[in-house]
């Protein structure tokens, strides 16, 4: 299989076998606290896509420099530390010089560093041992599949509305978990499309 | 200093129930989900958490005045990154079976919203002694959440209870045979990931059913409880409010 064709596969997988809120539990909190309506749903989701291409992009050949002066086990700590710096550095961009695209996204930022997805992918491409092109097509793809759990989660949060009847106990957090459970039900299914 | 008024012992429980993190705070919910499939590996995680909670709640207690307030959530995440690598090599090192079993979930302790956030609200406005026990409360709290999910998962999905080898510490231990015993299969599902969400939402409704009137409950997603609260919009949580 060429090179281009192993690319393609690693986004499919990443979108929906290895849906990262929903079948490897990596994200969970912005997916749960972000999906109540679809606007909010789509700036969170694009700005997840982008800071974890741009963050995969910087710390893959980091960990390359790491490795070659023999200080890998720094891991944890420089990559949370690019990633934050990242972020403060792309919202500081943004307030400057795109204002109506910071109006629209730029309150997601600062969510982002504590979003465990982001430190997750750029820790996985290094345990995968993926390459840079394979690496940058799991994180795009990784957030592609974050974007469309959030969205659908957003779809079916819109409907559960006050006059819904949820058991008293169930309302607020827990109907919440239910949904996510039935939706990763469903993400099941996708399991054995890529062997 | 919200907390002025409270005991050292209530400082100590207030995370075990009143303000359990995961349970009422809804923080935390990541590891919660992905390492309580049997009570070890939660218990561990539990441990593991805990330890570093402890640790960076010391360290910025004591350091709080000489951090300037604006860099402060960059030198919280560098202290507890240096914690989260010390376990991770000791844990390496000591118990390989618990390192490869929690995975990637090791490292990500570092984003874990339970220790920044307990920095950001506890540690750098209280006193060295009190962080402490705040540390320990909290992590108390989060591993006995993922002891009784990791219980309910593993009887349920496994049909074991208290099965492993307990980092290498009870070789042959083969934990309490439900399955073998009283003959009801295990229900695969219950450690797969469904089965964590469900979990997760039973037990939940669980507290809110006993501890309804008595404790605050969350409703929805608000800004208390969040890490990044401080460094949020204004608009953000005007618009949070509404919402709520």
């Amino acid at each position: 299989m060429g090179t281009l064709g192993k690319i393609v596969i690693i986004m499919i997988s990443m979108v929906t076998v290895d849906n990262y809120p929903l079948s490897q539990f990596l994200g969970i909190c912005p997916f749960l606290g972000v999906s109540t309506d679809l606007d909010s749903a789509k700036g969170m989701g694009i700005a997840v896509i982008f800071v974890m291409t741009l963050a995969t992009i910087v710390t893959w050949p980091i960990q390359q420099l790491l490795d070659s002066i023999g200080i890998g086990y720094l891991q944890t700590v420089v990559f949370i530390l690019i990633i934050a710096a990242l972020v403060q550095f792309i919202e500081m961009f943004m307030k400057k010089n795109l204002p109506a695209l910071y109006k629209s996204m730029g309150i997601y930022l600062p969510l982002i560093t504590t979003n465990c997805a982001v430190l997750g992918v750029c820790i996985s491409n290094i345990d995968e041992g993926y390459n840079y092109a394979e690496s940058i097509a799991q994180a795009f793809g990784g957030g592609l599949g974050f974007w469309f759990a959030l969205t659908i989660m957003a779809g079916v949060r819109s409907r559960l509305v006050d006059q819904t009847r949820i058991p008293k106990s169930f309302r607020g957090v827990p109907i919440v978990l239910t949904t996510a459970a039935i939706l990763s039900l469903a993400f099941m299914g996708f399991s054995g499309m890529f062997s | 200093m919200a907390q002025t008024g409270k005991s050292k012992f209530q400082i100590l429980t207030n995370g075990l129930i009143k303000e359990n993190p995961v349970l009422v705070l809804v923080i935390g919910t990541c590891p919660t989900l992905a390492t309580s499939t049997s009570v070890e590996t939660g218990l561990g995680m539990g441990l593991a958490a805990t330890a570093v909670l402890i640790c960076s709640n010391i360290v910025i207690s004591a350091q709080h005045k000489l951090i300037p307030d604006k860099v402060r959530i960059p030198c919280f995440i560098t202290v507890i990154g240096g914690f989260v690598t010390i376990v991770q090599m000791l844990l390496q090192a000591f118990v390989p079976s618990l390192y490869s079993a929690l995975g990637l979930y090791l490292p990500l302790i570092v984003v874990n919203c339970i220790i920044l956030g307990r920095a950001e609200m506890f540690a750098s406005k209280n006193s060295v002694v009190d962080s402490a026990l705040d540390g320990i409360g909290m992590g108390l709290g989060f591993t006995l959440t993922l002891c009784i999910m990791g219980s309910i998962r593993e009887i349920l999905g496994s049909g074991t209870w208290l099965a492993g080898d307990w980092f290498g510490l009870a070789p042959g231990f083969k934990g309490i045979q439900l399955q073998s015993a009283l003959g009801i299969p295990g229900m695969g599902i219950m450690t797969m990931v469904p089965g964590g969400f469900f979990v997760f939402a039973c037990v939940m409704a669980a507290v809110h059913f006993f501890t309804r009137d008595k404790s605050k409950i969350r409703n929805s997603f608000g800004c208390d409880g969040c890490a990044m609260e401080s460094v949020c919009s204004d608009d953000d949580k005007a618009r949070e409010k509404g919402a709520a």
